[in-house]
């Protein structure tokens, strides 16, 4: 009973892991972007151009690391475009978000129907493609080290890292301090010299790189395949998640297992006969986000100057 | 002796020749000069708008002048951003500090120029050392690890003097340094200003107070209206002096006031407790009451419940506990509609956020609170003619300009945004009119202006309730001074006997009870 009991607990450990990594990656970008100051509600877009191209490029290309990178290149490229009108031109960072997620779910279908006969879906990864499992096989059969880390892919971890490297960046490193410090009050940067615009640059497309990684972290790992309805939302599960970390790459990692959580539960849920429909069960991540945002979440913890656009001659 | 013979025998480090800054049709400097000697202060006065910070933006590398050139110590530069400025030892603190509030006192020091062991890793061992260093060897004490949002005003203004000197700055420009402070901190910023000095720096001081500049500088830049004026030596003028010459006509310092016996008892507040943003109690169980026909000033620091007090009055705010009565009528707690119709008006404190509607034009803020009275709306219709009408008469009345109620409130000086403001409220014929920092930002002719309109509402046998910063403000205008700590009146006193020095005290804290 105990054993049962445990291994249904390492079960939903496992698929909480699993299920939480795009999320991380995604909303890593979201802290890398908003503590810029610069609003990204296309991470959701970019997350979408990230998966078909880590899918596309791993049919085609065969090496699951050349097409993570080539998601996260995809991602990026958004993100330089969100860069480009919301930094250059000061356009409104909501709206430059919004055309993105359209953006991105357009051209990946267009992709799509391009590269892979007219199918809105593109063609199986073969298993020795995808994402390599480091931990296959190492614990033993059964062990409820096994149920958790057996088939966990490498951007399982590579996600935690993540979360490490861009903590320390944060916090540690002088250009994580200015990069807060232009998120914060950017004028203030300017006058100590620091490039306002190019920060805000490389942030945003950075948070595009990651919002791609989330995305191939889908189609690389969890499937096997892009499909226009694989991301369905999870951008904007990631950017709450960021919200209810308080835009700290810490927090965002938490509020990532938890809605992570809610998606491995629903899975797990999913398997018993209950006389609910499991279409409600598939509810739970979206109903906890909407919670969450309403009841957790103060304004405070946001960067100053997020949303902002900066101008320079404007007024000292 | 004159400006010239005095600045014969001393060392320029700063010359700027003929400078001229246009923006589009509009020229904000003249042909200006200034120069700056080594260890010496030099002032620059002028109104709002006279061209004082763009001649420092220019400094600094904010803002490239149309023409004319800087030379910094005999050489000529060309200054196109603040990096180049702070290389040449340039350093500016701005009015509107320029401090990250959630970073600590030592993040906003390094910030740019931090320490950094391998890989760009912060050295925050390092910082804390430069900073304490600096700090001691100028007397300019704080707290490294303190965050900015949890140290005072004054603090803060240290940190952005420190900021520059970590920079190595030779040259300070301090943009209007006092406005935000105590008048024990301005003593201590003069203070600061002299050790500097002694340790060889030099100080631009810009600054429309004329006090200051005869405490603490030694040579002052005159400019009206973007033109260059008159460079004095301050020991050889006066405030009259000085201020003849910044507004171009005789000024009078004093507030013209009859004497005059208060009335009745007309506003009381009782026991009044009002929370903060934070949800911490901003005013603790404050006591006070409002005669017809008298002014009574609020004298106390920022952040000391001004704000909630305010905003509890006018309805803005919840009141925890307590009572506000006018007309011994029970206000408490209702809404800002409601009290306007009780016959309370209100100028507040950020004229631009909850005084005007920006982009509306003249006459509609003119009625922003009669929109739905006869003759400005029939049957939910407005009538533009007749709020036509209206807005020309107040802008005769109260002298706005441009006389058009066609304008964008955006479009308007600060002074005619507050005349718009003041129109609109007293317009309102109110019981109560509360004046909360009246004068803010605004220069001598526009601040003589308003002491008229709140002193013409007292003769009128009206009560004004005047909260305000400023102490000289404070003791010139109002009849009765309440100061105000921690949200508790700590004492009241009849003008005539107030002194700057207790007041002071009393703000500070240090009162007796």
């Amino acid at each position: 009973m105990i054993e049962t009991i445990l291994s249904n607990i390492a079960l939903i450990i496992g698929t909480t892991l699993m299920y939480s990594t795009p999320l991380i990656y995604t909303s890593l970008g979201g802290v890398l972007s908003e503590n810029s100051g610069v609003i990204n509600i296309g991470l959701e877009g970019m997350m979408v151009i990230g998966a078909f191209a880590g899918a596309a490029i791993g049919y085609f290309v065969g090496d699951p690391w050349i097409a993570f990178i080539g998601a996260g290149i995809a991602g990026g490229l958004f993100g330089l475009l969100h860069a480009f009108a919301c930094v250059t031109f000061g356009a409104n960072q909501v709206v430059s978000g919004i055309a993105i997620n359209f953006l991105g779910a357009g051209i990946a279908l267009f992709l799509s129907r391009m590269f892979f006969e007219g199918a809105t879906m593109t063609k199986s990864i073969p298993l020795d493609n995808k994402m390599p499992r480091p931990l296959n096989g190492v614990f033993p059969d059964g062990s409820l080290l096994n149920i958790i880390f057996d088939n966990q892919y490498a951007t399982v971890y590579l996600a935690l890292l993540m979360v490490l490297i861009i903590w320390f960046f944060m916090y540690k490193t002088k250009y994580g301090l200015r990069l807060r410090s232009v998120g914060e009050h950017p004028t203030a940067a300017d006058t100590l010299g620091i490039n306002v615009m190019r920060i805000r640059y490389l942030s945003v497309i950075m948070s595009g790189v990651f919002a791609g990684f989330g995305g191939a972290a889908m189609s690389l790992a969890i499937v096997s395949n892009f499909r226009p309805t694989l991301v369905s939302g999870h951008g904007f599960i990631a950017l709450a998640a960021m919200i209810f970390g308080k835009w700290k790459p810490q927090g965002a990692l938490l509020a990532c297992l938890l809605f992570g959580g809610a998606q491995g539960l629903a899975v797990f849920l999913g398997q018993f006969d209950f006389e609910i429909s499991t279409q409600l069960i598939s509810m739970l991540p979206y109903v906890i986000t909407i919670v969450v945002l309403i009841g957790f979440v103060g304004k405070s913890a946001a960067p100053s100057a997020d949303g902002i656009p900066y101008e320079k001659e404007h007024k000292y | 002796m004159g400006y010239e013979n005095v600045t014969k025998s001393l060392t320029k480090v700063i010359e700027m020749k003929n400078i001229t800054k246009k923006f589009g049709d509009f020229v904000a400097n003249d042909s200006v000069n200034l120069d700056v000697f080594k260890g010496k202060v030099h002032a620059l006065l002028g109104e709002n708008g006279a061209g004082k910070s763009t001649l420092m933006n220019i400094l600094y590398g904010l803002y490239s002048p149309t023409s004319g050139e800087i030379l910094i110590n005999g050489k000529k530069v060309d200054i196109t951003n603040p990096n180049i400025a702070i290389e040449h030892g340039i350093g500016m603190v701005h009015q509107h500090f320029m401090l990250i509030k959630p970073f600590t006192v030592a993040q906003n020091i390094i910030l740019g120029q931090e320490p950094t062991s391998k890989m760009s890793v912060l050295n925050m061992k390092k910082a804390l050392k430069d900073v304490k260093e600096i700090s001691e060897r100028y007397g300019l004490y704080v707290d490294p690890n303190a965050k900015i949002e949890d140290i005072s005003v004054g603090m803060q203004q240290r940190v952005e003097i420190l900021k520059a000197l970590y920079r190595g700055a030779e040259i300070l420009i301090l943009d209007e340094p006092t406005a935000v402070l105590t008048p024990q901190e301005i003593v201590e910023l003069i203070q600061i200003i002299k050790n500097l000095t002694k340790e060889g720096k030099s100080i631009i001081l810009i600054s429309h107070k004329l006090k200051e500049i005869t405490d603490a500088a030694d040579f002052c830049l005159i400019i009206r209206r973007g033109k260059h004026i008159d460079t004095v030596v301050v020991s050889e003028t006066d405030e009259e002096g000085l201020a003849s010459k910044m507004v171009g006509r005789e000024v009078s310092f004093s507030v013209a006031k009859d004497d005059k016996e208060a009335g009745d008892e007309i506003f009381s507040i009782k026991d009044l407790v009002v929370k903060d943003n934070r949800d911490i109690i901003a005013v603790d169980k404050l006591n006070l009451s409002l005669k017809k026909g008298e002014i009574l000033g609020l004298a106390g620091i920022d952040g000391n419940g001004q704000t909630e007090l305010l905003e509890a009055i006018t309805g803005l705010r919840k009141v925890e506990s307590g009572e506000i009565k006018i007309n011994g009528e029970n206000i408490t707690n209702k809404t800002p509609f409601q009290v306007i119709s009780k016959k309370i008006s209100h100028i507040p404190e950020d004229r631009q956020k909850r005084g005007l509607v920006l982009d509306f034009d003249i006459s509609e803020n003119a009625i922003l609170e009669n929109y739905y009275k006869n003759p400005f709306a029939k049957r939910g219709v407005l009538q533009y003619n007749n709020i036509k009408i209206y807005a020309k008469e107040l802008i005769d009345k109260f002298d706005v300009r441009p006389r058009e109620e066609s304008k964008m409130a955006r479009t308007l000086s600060g002074g005619n945004q507050q005349k718009v403001i003041i129109a609109r409220e007293v317009s309102n014929d109110p019981d109560l009119l509360i004046a909360a920092q009246p004068t803010r930002g605004l220069d001598v002719g526009a601040i003589e202006f308003v002491h008229k309109a709140l002193i013409e509402q007292r003769d009128n046998d009206k009560a004004v309730f005047l909260i305000s910063f400023e102490l000289d403000e404070i003791m010139n205008v109002s009849d009765r001074i309440a100061v105000i700590y921690e949200g508790k009146i700590v004492g009241i006193m009849d003008a005539k006997d107030a002194e700057v020095e207790k007041l002071g005290l009393m703000m500070a804290g240090g009162g007796n009870e």
